[in-house]
């Protein structure tokens, strides 16, 4: 159960993480992005293929984020100019192209060069062979004892925050209290589950086992990035990320570069998704390029969408929800349904989240943190 | 003819703009000035290309040929953004608000030079953005004060009807702190009371020193307040002169009622 438990925090803070890539590409700037999984290939690869070089681990991390933000401007830079649909086309492409390039050709891994297809094992991974003494062991638990107070109180606040939103006094006061009900409800379950995790990384943190210091690292690095990321998109050049979303001529028409914010909005994204490669890499311990599959790039929109695009928290959100239905669902339906076979069953979870989506679409298009108001709004 | 000592200098000259799209010429040959400190008018009939020679004019479509001086310094090379940095800001026909923006962050949005707007300054000089911010809010909150938009800045933009979305427009090209305005139909699809409110606010903003190019079909609003009109029709330059001159210029009128 513990193992588990810091399994699933793991999962979900580098999908996280790669997830918060895409929605600043097209939650806060419009791109549409169906390559994201491009990013992730060439920052894991780079991560690993360096580390076997000898070249120190967070450096190999650090140089498979700038590699991949090149890869962004690279995309960007024929493609930005054009219409948005080129942009999506292209992604689509190079997204599959990375993938056949390290399947196809040899690597160079270490001191010898080896066929793609044979994927890559044994590399360093962080903290992997840490022996903490107790001191060590205490400042580890420390770190996810102050994650864990800032995510109680954000959810505490959230729960206890006024339904209707600050920006349009909206005319349905009566649906407040339901609202809160429904708050509760989730920030309650949401509760539950940070405390399991919780307990469990304290527990795993302590008898050091290496996948909980790496579930320590990557929910750091998450919570670093989603702070700068808020930061960024309440600064200026955020908005002027969001008035490119909503119509790029007009902060053309104020002064603003704007092919010149779309590439650097594309290059960020394109870096932290590098990041989030590095990390899975260090989680599979051993990679291969059918772990890089386009199905990780539509994995993020759901989580993005989920959340309700342009808003990081529900993206965040929209990660957790996707685990933690794919944890239930794994533990559970072949329960129910004893008389289908296992890939059958892997298909039918597959369905419930596309039927989920289009429920979601119907019921709540602006996905669960997003503000209806945005979506009624006429151009 | 040179400049008499009396009139002040021509802040933007424009000459031999053309712009063909496939075989249709928009733009043939044509040309405009405004004076430092004017209200110049732009009218023509339906298709006359006015649109199209603001485009020009701001490089949003690259003309063919031509020559666009603004201040002193030819811009006609320059990319639209860099255009409205030097101090030549444009509206749009149908008024384009960011919708899922709030009104104070539309206007926000227009200040120029902000230190926020460079990826790493917002990592590392938090101070003074905040700083800046406050002056630019206050700002932003004095012009919607005088478009009479004040009440409605913490408002998603897209909630303005059509006329406010038009002052959100104005007041954010003034935000800009712009040395000349295109005003490209201020007054279409306005009702009238709001009309003469965006009228009388042009005229004081034009007091306090700015200069505006209009383009506009409604004649009261072009005879009260320009103090030089250009006329195109089909393209093409047909007159230019004083309202009075204008309204009762034979060429003119016969582009608008015919032969």
């Amino acid at each position: 159960m513990v193992q588990y438990l810091v399994f699933l925090a793991l999962s979900t803070s580098i999908f996280a993480l790669f997830s918060l890539g895409l929605n600043l590409q097209w939650g806060f700037t419009g791109l549409i992005n169906f390559g994201h999984v491009a990013f992730m290939t060439l920052g894991a690869y780079t991560t690993v293929l360096l580390s076997l070089k000898g070249v120190p681990l967070l450096l190999a991390a650090l140089i498979g984020a700038i590699l991949a933000a090149l890869l962004g401007l690279v995309i960007g830079f024929v493609t930005l100019r054009l219409r948005e649909d080129y942009l999506a086309i292209v992604t689509i492409g190079v997204g599959e192209l990375i993938r056949l390039i390290v399947n196809n050709q040899d690597l160079p891994v270490g001191n010898t060069w080896i066929s793609g297809a044979f994927g890559i094992q044994s590399y360093p991974i962080p903290l992997a062979n840490l022996q903490p003494n107790l001191l060590l062991k205490l400042v580890m638990i420390g770190l996810l004892t102050l994650l864990a107070v800032i995510t109680f109180y954000w959810l505490w606040r959230w729960i206890r925050s006024k339904g209707t939103s600050k920006l349009v006094d909206s005319p349905k006061q009566v649906r407040k209290k339901p609202d809160f009900i429904l708050r509760l409800l989730g920030g309650g379950l949401l509760g539950l589950l940070a405390a399991a995790i919780y307990i469990s990384g304290i527990i795993a943190l302590y008898d050091y086992e290496p996948k909980a210091g790496l579930m320590l690292l990557s929910l750091l690095v998450l919570a670093f990035v989603f702070w700068r990321l808020e930061v960024l998109v309440r600064s200026p050049w955020g908005r002027v990320l969001k008035a490119i979303r909503e119509d790029e001529e007009v902060p053309k028409a104020l002064g603003k570069n704007v092919f010149w914010y779309k590439l650097q909005s594309f290059m960020l994204g394109g870096a932290i998704a590098g990041i989030a490669g590095a990390l899975f890499a260090w989680q599979l311990s051993a990679i291969y390029p059918d772990n890089f599959q386009p199905q990780l790039t539509f994995d993020a929109w759901t989580m993005v969408i989920l959340g309700g695009s342009g808003n990081n928290v529900g993206t965040i959100l929209g990660a957790v929800i996707y685990f933690a239905y794919d944890t239930l669902t794994r533990e559970f339906l072949p329960r129910i349904f004893t008389n289908l076979s296992s890939d059958q069953l892997g298909a039918f979870r597959i369905m419930v989240i596309g039927l989920i989506l289009m429920v979601l679409m119907i019921w709540r298009p602006q996905g669960i943190l997003g503000k209806k108001e945005e979506l009624t709004l006429g151009k | 003819m040179v400049n008499s000592d009396s009139s002040p200098p021509p802040l933007l000259v424009a000459t031999g703009l053309c712009k063909s799209f496939g075989g249709i010429k928009a733009v043939q040959d044509a040309e405009i000035q405004v004076t430092c400190g004017s209200i110049t008018g732009l009218i023509g009939p339906n298709g006359a290309g006015k649109t199209t020679l603001f485009n020009l004019l701001s490089n949003f479509i690259r003309p063919d040929k031509g020559r666009v001086i603004f201040d002193g310094k030819p811009i006609q090379h320059l990319p639209p953004h860099q255009i409205a940095r030097e101090g030549l800001v444009r509206t749009f026909q149908v008024a384009r608000a960011l919708s899922r923006l709030s009104v104070l962050d539309n206007m926000l949005l227009a200040a120029q030079k902000q230190t926020g707007e460079k990826f790493w300054q917002v990592q590392f000089q938090p101070l003074v953005i905040a700083k800046e911010e406050k002056q630019h809010r206050e700002r932003a909150m004095a012009i919607l004060e005088s478009v009479g938009l004040a009440s409605k800045a913490t408002d998603y933009a897209g909630s303005l009807s059509g006329g406010q979305r038009k002052l959100l427009e104005i007041g954010r090209a003034l935000m800009a702190n712009p040395k000349l305005i295109l005003l490209d139909e201020p007054a279409a699809g306005v009702n009238p009371r709001l009309i003469d409110e965006i009228c009388d606010r042009i005229v004081s903003w034009n007091k306090a020193g700015m200069t505006f190019l209009i383009i506009e079909h409604n004649m009261d609003v072009i005879m009260s307040l320009c103090n030089r009109v250009w006329v195109m029709a089909e393209g093409k330059n047909l007159a230019d002169g004083t309202p009075e001159e204008i309204q009762c210029h034979p060429k003119v009128l016969e582009a608008y009622l015919g032969k």
